[in-house]
């Protein structure tokens, strides 16, 4: 029998305000142990909760970017569990009344799309850091009361490409919004997934488990490939799934069971009686919209239509809002209609500089103006090679203040196209190398670009190559 | 006169006029709770207390010097505050709740021994304290009332000028009646929560204990108003409550809720309130008949969401952090005998109702039914409101109970408060005033309810009765 996956997702992203969601600590990332804590997100005894309206507006913006229908009536409740991160022994979040519900996320999978539907996203205070050491465990609760929005899926996605493609163009719109840096290696974007099979064209859903403890969206894919795999063996085998949740283990790639769902527990939710619930008016949600900057999707066609761009340029050029706003802006700079030079250099060169660097493309602080005359210089006055356009840029990359045509002077890389004072070199390069210079006589042409690098060799990448070719060919073929 | 045995306004005119010193005063009530708490024990940890105070840290504000006596549940930055706890002892709170902020900033002089109340104010006895019953100072062999058992004793023991109680139920009004001293659960979200040890967030305020209606409004000047560090607090400007301390009633429209009259109910005391009724018509108030229809229903409704919210603020006592820690290998096995060793009976049979009200299955036949019959309790108030200006009513059915009278009967001690839970579940203001004084000289409270946010009628009822009586004169021999 075939089966399909069904698989459901539910994201926690830390959204980047300054202070925690129900008192003022800092957020700030990296500090020392339990020093970004105060008595209210402690849970000392007589504290009160105060909502930080910023996460509210920020949530907020997500479920409109997620195409969620925002309430105008929202709460917050208790969800009860013991637990040493959690000082309270009770989590502020939301039951019945999310801030959203019932939106989509668009992904293309082999060129086909569809909308993958998100249930609810709601707010919540996430919990402190367990260390634990050989007997004992330590805790930290800086972590404490940071605001977390959780975003659920309908199980509605049906393979782990799927998956994959919905957590890269997720993260990619909340990037966009700048509220959350969703960085997986810093637990500002955490995932788990639902997932179980079923025949093929059945529409009932099967027994699920539930991944947990993936550390990226590599290991979201490959967790779902190798679970989907053990449950279709285990109904192949004639047993039966077992509802429980499952870890996994990126080294040696598989998942172990961690507890079954019998010992599930009641989370006694009820509404927090400290937050009087929030009445969120047409206009603040209108104003809100307002803020959204264009997302991904619609930049990408935008790119496309007016500035020429094949799909997959643009693609690579928008992949976060910082770099498709400094591509923009070196676009918008080239005078030419034809834009395409400059993805080229961007795309290529300038990625593989940030690659080297470790950075991000917007990173490479050289200002658009030296970026287009470098690319006027290679491309249409070909004062430079291309390969030496290259070493120029990598140059500008380290001082970002001095223009392409001074450093092409001060060490003196003009491309030499001079007929006369390239047969000098031309002659010498003969004369080194007489065997080959034969073999192009007799008829292997393929032998004369050889001799052209070895031109470029002595020249220091100066020689015009063009020229360089020219020259050859007339004295040898 | 002893200075210990005055009011508040009294004294602080004689610190204005320089006749007193605050030091003076500070001796007097000191010496006076040396003297007398032996007896009635509304302090705890009294041995531990420094009676030293640097005086010239006071603020120079309206309580300048004023001694005042808070109850163990509201948060004392570095002194004790332990909910009358085994489960908290040795706790010592990081910061000041925002009332003792307030009254700070005003001069007060806060006393680090606390009052005593039943642990976690679940009761209404001051029975369930860890440190034992308080005894009133009017029958040392009764109760003083609670939870607030401790403030209302102190107060009417004249072991304290001002004290700063909690009411959740009745956890004041009660009390003060008991003991024959003002006492006032303002509106819900009025004074700041911030800092008060929460027993069912949704229904505990802090209020005052005054020996008279005019210290209570000089206290509730001082206490009330929006505090951004509690979301419940509601920003609505405060009134000079002085200002309506000395008006009349003529025209006063005062309903009388005849659910309030019912079997049960000591005859004398009916009898009490019933000549304090005539007394404010004498004064020319208009007096009528009214009808809460779910009256019945607020001390089941009471039970049931102050039982939820209860155990799950109660959660966060784990042994963890602060407070009580039992000794052992595992966390679970230390959660559990944390809880079990720190918490008293009545702790854990709260916590297991409103655990089970909360669970489940159960949630939608007991807390949100509960909810919803809260609503209509509320909506009664509303609708007698639209031609009321106040309602009156006895606030205990009973005068003090002798101290082991009901302790082992929790439904009955749960009906001592049957005429104080609505106030709470509809978050209107209310207050008892002494109107009184059974055969055997226990002292009757009257109480009085207004709309929300109206304290000021409270206060000029009250005091056009208080003017018109000379109960507040009568005092316990001690």
């Amino acid at each position: 029998m075939e089966y399909e996956p069904v698989i459901g997702l539910e994201v926690h992203v830390q959204l980047k305000t300054r202070t925690k969601v129900f008192c003022g600590c800092s957020t700030e990332y990296g500090a020392s142990p339990n020093t970004q804590v105060c008595p209210v997100c402690l849970g000392f005894p007589g504290v009160l909760p105060v909502l930080n309206c910023l996460a509210l507006e920020y949530s907020i913006k997500v479920g409109l970017a997620l195409n969620c229908t925002v309430q105008e009536f929202t709460k917050f409740d208790r969800k009860h569990y013991y637990y040493p991160d959690l000082p309270k022994n009770l989590q502020i979040s939301q039951y019945d009344l999310p801030i959203s519900k019932d939106g989509f996320l668009e992904v293309t999978v082999d060129g086909k799309s569809r909308k993958v539907k998100i249930r609810r996203a709601h707010l919540e205070e996430d919990a402190g850091k367990l260390i634990h050491e050989d007997n004992f465990s330590l805790v930290d609760f800086n972590r404490t009361g940071q605001p977390l929005l959780e975003i659920v899926t309908e199980p509605d996605i049906f393979s782990p490409e799927e998956a994959y493609e919905y957590l890269t163009n997720l993260k990619s719109i909340i990037q966009y919004l700048e509220v959350s840096d969703c960085d997986m290696e810093k637990g500002t974007l955490r995932c788990d997934a639902n997932i179980s099979v079923r025949p093929k064209g059945q529409t009932g859903l099967g027994t699920k488990s539930e991944i947990k403890n993936l550390n990226s969206f590599k290991a979201v894919r490959d967790s779902l490939v190798y679970e989907i795999e053990r449950h279709i063996e285990t109904i192949n085998n004639g047993e039966k799934i077992v509802q429980e949740t499952r870890l996994w283990d990126d080294k040696k790639g598989r998942t172990v069971s961690m507890r079954s769902k019998e010992e599930a527990k009641d989370y006694r939710y009820f509404p927090e009686p400290d937050l009087p619930p929030f009445i969120i008016s047409k206009e603040k949600i209108e104003g809100i919209k307002k803020t959204i900057p264009e997302l991904p999707k619609e930049k990408i066609l935008r790119f496309m239509r007016e500035y020429g761009l094949p799909e997959y340029d643009t693609k690579i050029l928008v992949s976060t809002k910082e770099n498709a706003d400094y591509a923009e802006k070196r676009l918008k700079a080239f005078p030419d209609k034809d834009k395409k030079p400059v993805a080229n250099w961007i795309i290529g060169p300038l990625a593989s500089i940030a690659a080297n660097l470790k950075c991000e493309i917007y990173q490479i602080k050289i200002p658009a103006n030296n970026f287009i005359e470098l690319i006027n210089l290679v491309e249409k006055k070909q004062v430079i090679s291309n390969l030496t356009g290259k070493a120029v840029l990598e140059k500008m990359a380290g001082m970002p203040e001095k223009s392409a045509a001074k450093i092409i002077e001060e060490e003196n890389l003009a491309q030499v196209s001079d007929e006369a004072s390239l047969e000098k070199e031309i002659d010498a390069v003969i004369k080194t190398n007489p065997k080959v210079a034969e073999d192009v006589k007799s008829g292997k042409t393929n032998s004369i670009m050889f001799l052209v690098g070895q031109v470029m060799k002595k020249t220091r990448g100066k020689a015009n190559p063009k020229v360089v070719q020219e020259i050859l060919k007339r004295r040898l073929v | 006169m002893e200075l210990y045995s005055l009011t508040a306004h009294e004294l602080i005119k004689k610190l204005g006029e320089k006749e007193i010193s605050v030091e003076d005063l500070n001796s007097s009530v000191r010496k006076r709770i040396q003297d007398k708490d032996p007896q009635v024990k509304a302090y705890v940890r009294l041995s531990g207390s420094k009676a030293a105070v640097d005086f010239k840290t006071l603020n120079n504000g309206p309580l300048a010097g004023i001694p005042v006596s808070i109850k163990d549940n509201i948060c004392t930055q570095g002194y004790n505050t332990e909910c009358c706890s085994k489960i908290l002892s040795g706790f010592k709170p990081p910061y000041d709740a925002t009332v003792i902020q307030k009254l700070k900033n005003a001069g007060a002089n806060i006393l680090d021994t606390k009052t005593n109340m039943d642990e976690f104010a679940f009761g209404s006895s001051t029975e369930n304290s860890c440190f034992g019953p308080t005894h009133n100072p009017w029958d040392l062999d009764r109760v003083p009332g609670g939870s607030s058992g401790g403030s209302a004793a102190a107060v009417a023991g004249d072991e304290a000028i001002l004290a700063i109680g909690s009411d959740t139920g009745g956890s004041i009004r009660q009390p003060a009646a008991f003991c024959g001293v003002v006492g006032l659960k303002p509106t819900y979200g009025r004074v700041s929560r911030y800092g008060l040890i929460a027993f069912a967030s949704s229904l505990d305020q802090i209020g005052t204990f005054t020996k008279d209606i005019e210290d209570a409004c000089i206290l509730m000047n001082v206490i009330s108003g929006h505090d951004p560090m509690d979301a419940t607090s509601v920003d609505i400007p405060v009134p000079d409550y002085l200002g309506s301390a000395g008006k009349d009633i003529k025209g006063l429209k005062i309903g009388i809720p005849k659910e309030y009259f019912v079997e049960g109910m000591d005859p004398e005391v009916k009898k009490i309130i019933f000549e304090a009724v005539a007394k404010l018509k004498d004064l020319g108030a208009i007096v009528k008949d009214i009808s809460l229809p779910h009256t019945e229903y607020a001390v089941p409704v009471y039970y049931i969401l102050g039982t939820a919210e209860a155990s799950s603020n109660l959660a966060r006592f784990d042994g963890v952090q602060y407070g009580y820690r039992a000794k052992s290998t595992n966390l679970i096995a230390m959660y559990k005998k944390t809880r079990g060793e720190g918490f008293g009976q009545e702790a854990k049979r709260r916590i297991l109702l409103g655990t089970f009200a909360l669970s489940h299955g159960y949630y939608d036949a007991y807390y949100l039914k509960a909810l919803k019959v809260r609503t209509l309790i509320k909506n009664d108030f509303d609708s007698v409101f639209k031609d009321c200006d106040c309602i009156v009513t006895p606030t205990a059915p009973t005068t003090a109970f002798k101290i082991g009278e009901k302790a082992e009967n929790p439904l009955q001690m749960y009906l001592s408060d049957i005429y104080t839970i609505s106030a709470n579940l509809s978050g209107l203001p209310a207050i008892s005033v002494p109107c009184g004084f059974s055969k055997n000289r226990l002292p009757v409270g009257l109480q009085i309810l207004a709309k929300a946010f109206d304290e000021e009628t409270l206060f000029r009822a009250g005091s056009a009765y208080e003017r018109a009586t000379q109960w507040r004169k009568e005092k316990p021999k001690l």
